[in-house]
This record gives structure tokens, C-alpha cells and sequence, in this order.
């Protein structure tokens, strides 16, 4: 109970944002309608992600003056799973783009900004099965991942912010909490954040651990 | 021996280098001047948009072949010759160095040829010389620490491209804004903040390639 309480927490927390993202009233706005519903779901997925990828930059770091394998284990199944909330970032983010700006990819700052830092993670992953060696393949990924870490956060938080850009907070649109949340909203919206980050953080757990049980077989052998 | 002496003479030996053989210079030049003039033929004239699109695309792949080359020219054993004698930082420094000259007397070039025979009227040509530069000393910084990377990597074509193309994406992006600025010839205020940003991703570059290099190169 000690060391897992946080996981059962996480789980707790999700369940809660998405009963109550779904039943709780939410202000009725033009144009937005029951679609602000998304702003639960959308922006957690985000914020789990950049998560993980800063904690697979902090274990990139940590190998480099470690040489520790257990680091790079770390730090390339964060990666994985701060993929898989991308993706889900992105599929959450189209569909609402459906309904609210008539197109699920309009031409905007922020929209390519995070396909090209999407591509640079695959570039990542596409590095590490090009090179053979362990100790050469953990070494070389992390340098690139450190090196593509400050070119995504540029992508995804300065350019947009620079340019026009249609998306809530960007390009002198104000936030969705600015103005629309009211305090119901807010109670579903904060703890969904920090619920998707839990289970984030929990799943590459598991995924770390489970490639240790394998590494562990695969030199017994 | 200091930094500042061993990249120095560094450089000077990169430029004897490609003085003594005139290979690489020689052979870039050609591929961008026989680029504009395909364009040219093909194109005849273009709307403004397209060329400029045309000239960050010339730009791009000539960058690109020129920097390729930068680690691979050196065998193994004369990289642990050079490993012996001087810093890392200065290996890396010295590289960019000399890629950023090399690109800014190509770019030059590129420019002035393409736009002697590729006419287009430019609003504001010092400010587009200006992106021009800014633009290749980009290229340069990303590029070199880039095919550092893919050349540890077995050094195949595609990796360069898959590892740099994310990060120079942005950059055309800032890159075409500014100078479509120039070619309308805008208030120069406007674009103090895309140069700005520019200059920021170079120096976040350079210090992250200081940074990172010394851990590619002990191997």
C-alpha cells in the first residue's frame, strides 16, 4: 500500500473525470456547445505526455553520465508511451477540430507543430533500431532525444504562440480557462490532469518493468 | 593549447583540405548553379510565392550534400589521431565553423545566380541577403551535429534526413516567413522577431552540440 497508493489514486481520478466530464453540466457557449467536454480529455492527454518525455530526457541525461543500462530502458519506454498520448492527443484534438472548425486538420501553427515534433519521436525510435550495439544504441539515442527535447518544447509552445494560430491560448486566443470554466468545470479539469499523468507514469512503469524480466531471461540464456 | 588556438587551426586545416582538392566546393557549386538553371528552364516565371518556396528548397538539399560529408571524409584511425591531440569541443567548434563559411560563400553564390537569371522583384534585397545568411548559418549548426549522429550510426543517407529533417522543418517554416517579409518589403520591425528567434535556435543548437558532442565522439 506503501508504494502503490498513487496508482490506485490515478486510476480513482480518471474514473471520476470521465463519469463526471460526461454527466456534469457545463456552460452552454455558442459555437462550443457539449464539445468544451473535450477539454478533459485533450489537454491531460498533453500534459501526460510532456511528462513523460521529460522524464525520458532526464534518464537520456542520467545514462550519459551513468552509463547505466536501466536508464535507457527508462528513458526509450517513456518515449513509447508519451507516443501513445500523442496519438491520442491528436485523435482527441481532430475530433473536436471536426466539430468546432469545420476540418479535423486546418492549416495551423500549432497543429503542425506538434505532427513535426510527433515525427521527431518516431525519428528517435527509428535511430535506435538502426544501430545494433546496446551500449552504442543507448548512447546515441540519448543525445539525439536530448537534443530534439528543447526543439519540441520551441514546436509546440514558442512557434504557436508567435504566429496566428486558431487554437485556444495560441496566437492571441485566450484559454479555455480564461474565460469558460466555470468552477465545476475546473473540479473535473484539474484532477483529470494529474489522473492521466498517474496512469502515464504507471503504464511505463509497468512496460520498464516487464523489458527487465526480459533482459534478465534473455542473458540467462 | 587552448580552445581558441586548436579550433583555429583546425579550420585552417578544413580549409587547406578543400583548398588542396576543391572537391566538395567544386561540386556543390556546380549542383546549385545546374539546379537554378533546370529551374529556370522549366519555370520561365514563376509567382513570387514559388520562388522563394524553390530557392529554401535548392538552399536545403545543397546544405544538406555539403554537410553530409563533414564526418565521413575521415577515416577512423585520423579521428583517433585527432582525439589525442585536441578537445572534442574544439572538433565540433571547428566543424561548425567551417560549414557555417562554407555555407555562407555557397549561399552567396546560390543567391546571387539565382537571382541574376531567375528574375523576381525583391522589396527589400539587403533584408532577404539577410535571411539568406541567417538562414544557412541554421542549416549549417543543425546539420553538423546531426550528420555527427548518423555518421556513429553506420552513415546511411536516410538516417540524415530522418534525424535532421524534424529539426530544420521549423526552421524553413520561421525561414519563409521572414523572407516572404523581405520580399514584400515590409516595415523591418515586423521581423525583428522571427530574426530573434532564429538567432535562438542557432544558440540553443551550438551549446546543445557542445554539450552532447564529447559523448558522441568517445567511442
Amino acid at each position: 500500500m506503501k508504494s502503490y497508493w498513487w496508482k490506485i489514486l490515478g486510476a480513482f481520478i480518471v474514473l471520476y473525470s470521465v463519469i463526471a466530464g460526461f454527466l456534469l453540466p457545463v456552460p452552454e457557449l455558442p459555437i462550443l456547445h457539449e464539445t468544451i467536454r473535450n477539454t478533459y480529455f485533450h489537454i491531460p492527454m498533453w500534459f501526460a505526455m510532456i511528462l513523460l518525455y521529460l522524464v525520458s530526457v532526464v534518464y537520456s541525461i542520467k545514462y550519459l553520465s551513468s552509463g547505466n543500462m536501466r536508464h535507457d530502458l527508462l528513458a526509450v519506454e517513456s518515449v513509447n508511451v508519451g507516443i501513445i498520448f500523442c496519438a491520442f492527443g491528436l485523435i482527441t484534438g481532430m475530433l473536436w477540430a471536426n466539430v468546432t472548425w469545420g476540418e479535423p486538420w486546418p492549416n495551423d501553427p500549432k497543429l503542425n507543430g506538434s505532427a513535426i515534433a510527433t515525427l521527431m519521436y518516431l525519428a528517435y525510435l527509428v535511430l535506435r533500431n538502426a544501430l545494433d550495439e546496446e551500449q552504442k544504441r543507448a548512447k546515441i539515442s540519448a543525445i539525439y532525444n536530448i537534443f530534439a527535447f528543447p526543439v519540441m518544447v520551441v514546436l509546440l509552445f514558442i512557434l504557436p504562440r508567435l504566429t496566428d494560430s486558431l487554437h485556444p491560448g495560441n496566437g492571441g486566443n485566450p484559454a479555455f480557462s480564461n474565460l469558460d470554466m466555470d468552477g465545476l468545470m475546473r473540479a473535473v479539469f484539474y484532477p483529470a490532469i494529474i489522473g492521466w499523468m498517474l496512469i502515464g507514469i504507471w503504464i511505463m512503469t509497468l512496460r520498464y518493468r516487464y523489458r527487465l524480466l526480459e533482459r534478465d531471461e534473455d542473458t540467462l540464456i | 593549447m587552448n580552445l581558441l588556438k586548436q579550433v583555429s587551426l583546425l579550420v585552417q586545416k578544413e580549409i587547406t583540405l578543400e583548398w588542396r582538392s576543391k572537391y566538395a566546393l567544386n561540386g556543390i557549386l556546380l549542383y546549385v548553379i545546374s539546379t537554378v538553371f533546370v529551374c529556370y528552364q522549366a519555370f520561365k516565371s514563376v509567382h513570387p510565392i514559388i520562388w522563394n518556396a524553390l530557392f529554401w528548397i535548392i538552399m536545403l538539399f545543397a546544405a544538406i550534400n555539403a554537410i553530409t560529408k563533414s564526418f565521413v571524409q575521415e577515416s577512423r584511425g585520423r579521428q583517433l589521431y585527432y582525439y589525442s591531440l585536441v578537445s572534442a569541443k574544439a572538433v565540433i567548434l571547428s566543424k561548425i565553423i567551417y560549414n557555417v563559411l562554407l555555407m555562407l560563400l555557397l549561399s552567396a553564390v546560390a543567391f546571387f545566380v539565382y537571382s541574376t537569371i531567375f528574375k523576381n522583384k525583391l522589396g527589400d534585397p539587403t533584408l532577404y541577403f539577410i535571411t539568406v545568411m541567417l538562414g544557412n548559418l541554421s542549416f549549417a549548426t543543425v546539420l553538423t551535429m546531426v550528420s555527427g549522429i548518423s555518421a556513429k550510426a553506420g552513415n546511411n543517407g536516410t538516417l540524415m534526413a530522418i534525424l535532421s529533417f524534424p529539426v530544420i522543418i521549423p526552421l524553413l517554416i520561421v525561414l519563409i516567413k521572414l523572407s516572404k517579409n523581405a520580399m514584400d518589403g515590409l516595415d523591418r520591425s515586423i521581423s525583428y522577431n522571427e530574426i530573434t528567434v532564429l538567432l535562438a535556435i542557432n544558440l540553443i543548437v551550438i551549446t546543445v552540440s557542445l554539450l552532447l558532442f564529447p559523448y558522441i565522439w568517445r567511442d
